[in-house]
């Protein structure tokens, strides 16, 4: 399992994209700090920006970066190959790559989230708490979603940046049926909750109760991961011939 | 003592069917795949590597399933086509990777072993990314090698090399086969594969078109009927003459164009000259017209 976890660790950060994986929470560290400026430290804009930009946007496009970076570049050039054909469970392998992208997920976009509720404003941290929380549940959601799609499909990036973008930002955001099936909504629940009073005077709502963001987070988590299994264990490897 | 059965094996993608109820069993020594590409080589081995199910038909390893069955990778070693590696390591961090991957006891001597056998031990501390493609195929061989398999699965590993290179690959592989190891490699050249494989197995769109050692495969390919196509003076009188002649077995005539099909090659064209100056008949142009491999191929299918 170590050694997995060191070809894929290599693999995620050794390739050029992985600089985004820099860049971006760079970008929203430097906005938290502009905003922090602009608004003299107000918590609700320190909330839209982190509700928004950081959670709706940011977010979801680090754990796809991470998600398919872990496992889709091996399944697209075959070189997967040489770790499926040894008698290793499948599941042992999907488990080593998925630790290896929760990891990078907790480093690469959960600390920069919370870090930038922080920085734009807070009143003693319960803002960086709240998103801190969200952030990791959603973070954990996509990732497993992600490495599950990327074993799915080759097409899991398109795929992945349509559902990111179009789905969770954008209807999201807007289209009441959709707001109660999306990842971010689930997650913010325990968010809002734990921010009681405060929650609706600095725009922190979810669309659904505490249990059942939760509960959906962990069917959406458990079937992912089952489903990823799955597939691995009848991975098609045949060269074009 | 390995063996592995393929019993009514097809396969099939959508509506192309890539593998056509093909039966083999390949034991101990050398066991070479011929045919053209897109025969459906690479599929058998996929599904003999358990990379694949058959869509019908069963594949097994010594009697038992090959199948979402992990655990036949400890008697398999597989050296598959595409060049994509963990490119960003070193070969011996590589090897070590592979060895550890297999649970082996002592990795560290598994892989310094397994370079060694390929004859990779000097280049290995640069990264696989450097490597020719000679080299990297030698890579691949090693990772193979490296917890000492009963069997070898080999998809073109000849592809790319250079003379020397597959020369050394010839003669590693004979020695693995020597040891009474089961070795089994795809290639579309008849001459790779006769000089090392006991027995040849020929696979032609799909179908298992012929079995045997090389002797008989050779045969088989040389004593099939020629073609010959013909530009005369007068294509209806040379046509009757070849036949009157017993130097052809059939022809064609029309639209410009004599085909002749014979299968005495030695007899026709010596009849040809001959026969065309009794007749008169001035001969503009005499060329085989089914010289080429997947011609060959296409005959041992049609048989």
């Amino acid at each position: 399992m170590n050694v997995v976890v060191g070809l894929t660790a290599r693999g995620l950060l050794g390739r050029r994209r992985s600089l985004l994986l820099v860049i971006l929470p760079v970008l929203l560290l430097v906005l938290a700090g502009l905003t922090r400026w602009a608004s003299a430290g107000s918590v609700t804009d320190s909330a839209n920006l982190t509700g928004g930009f950081a959670m709706g946007t940011l977010l979801p496009l680090m754990c796809l970066l991470i998600g398919t970076g872990v496992i889709g570049p091996e399944i697209d050039d075959g070189s997967i190959v040489y770790l499926l054909a040894k008698p290793l469970p499948r599941r042992t392998i999907l488990f080593a790559k998925l630790g290896v992208g929760l990891a990078a997920m907790l480093v690469f976009a959960v600390l920069p989230v919370t870090a930038s509720a922080a920085i734009a404003g807070d009143e003693g941290l319960q803002l960086t708490a709240a998103y801190g929380l969200a952030a990791l549940l959603a973070g954990i959601a996509y990732t497993t979603l992600f490495v599950a799609l990327s074993v799915l499909t080759r097409n899991a990036v398109i795929i992945g940046l349509l559902y990111a973008l179009l789905w969770e930002t954008l209807l999201g955001g807007f289209v009441p049926g959709i707001r109660d099936v999306s990842v971010r909504q689930w997650a913010l629940a325990p968010a809002e909750a734990l921010l009681g009073d405060n929650a609706r005077a600095w725009g922190v709502e979810s669309a659904v109760t505490v249990p059942v963001g939760l509960s959906l987070l962990a069917v959406l988590v458990v079937g992912a991961t089952w489903v990823a299994i799955r597939r691995l264990q009848t991975l098609r490897l045949a060269a074009a011939d | 003592m390995t063996t592995i059965v393929l019993d009514s094996v097809s396969r099939w993608y959508g509506n192309v069917v890539a593998v056509n109820d093909v039966s083999i069993t390949v034991g101990p020594g050398i066991t070479g795949l011929l045919g053209p590409n897109g025969a459906g080589k690479s599929t058998l081995i996929s599904m003999m590597g358990g990379f694949l199910a058959p869509s019908t038909g069963t594949v097994t390893l010594d009697g038992g399933p090959v199948w979402r069955n992990p655990e036949i990778y400890r008697t398999i070693g597989l050296v598959p086509e595409p060049e994509a590696m963990y490119d960003m390591v070193t070969a011996r961090q590589f090897l070590l990777a592979n060895a550890r991957l297999h649970g082996l006891a002592d990795a560290g001597a598994a892989a310094q072993r397994a370079l060694e056998v390929v004859d990779m031990v000097e280049p290995s501390d640069r990264p696989i990314s450097t490597y020719s493609k000679g080299m990297k195929q030698r890579i691949k061989m090693a990772t193979a090698l490296v917890h000492d398999p009963s069997v070898l699965l080999l998809d073109e590993p000849f592809n790319g090399m250079d003379p020397r290179q597959r020369l050394h690959l010839m003669d590693l592989l004979t020695r693995l086969a020597a040891d009474g190891r089961t070795v089994l490699f795809s290639s579309h050249i008849l001459e790779e594969v006769e000089q090392i494989a006991g027995t040849i197995e020929v696979l032609v769109a799909g179908r298992h078109a012929a079995s045997g050692d090389y002797r008989r495969i050779r045969r088989l390919m040389t004593e099939r009927p020629h073609q010959y196509t013909i530009a005369s003076t007068d294509d209806r009188r040379l046509a009757g003459a070849l036949i009157a002649a017993g130097a052809a077995d059939g022809v064609t005539v029309g639209a410009g164009v004599l085909a002749v099909q014979t299968s005495d090659w030695g007899r026709f064209v010596h009849a040809l000259p001959r026969v065309a100056r009794e007749q008169g008949v001035r001969l503009l142009e005499v060329s085989p017209a089914d010289e080429s491999l997947e011609s060959v191929f296409a005959y041992l299918v049609a048989r």
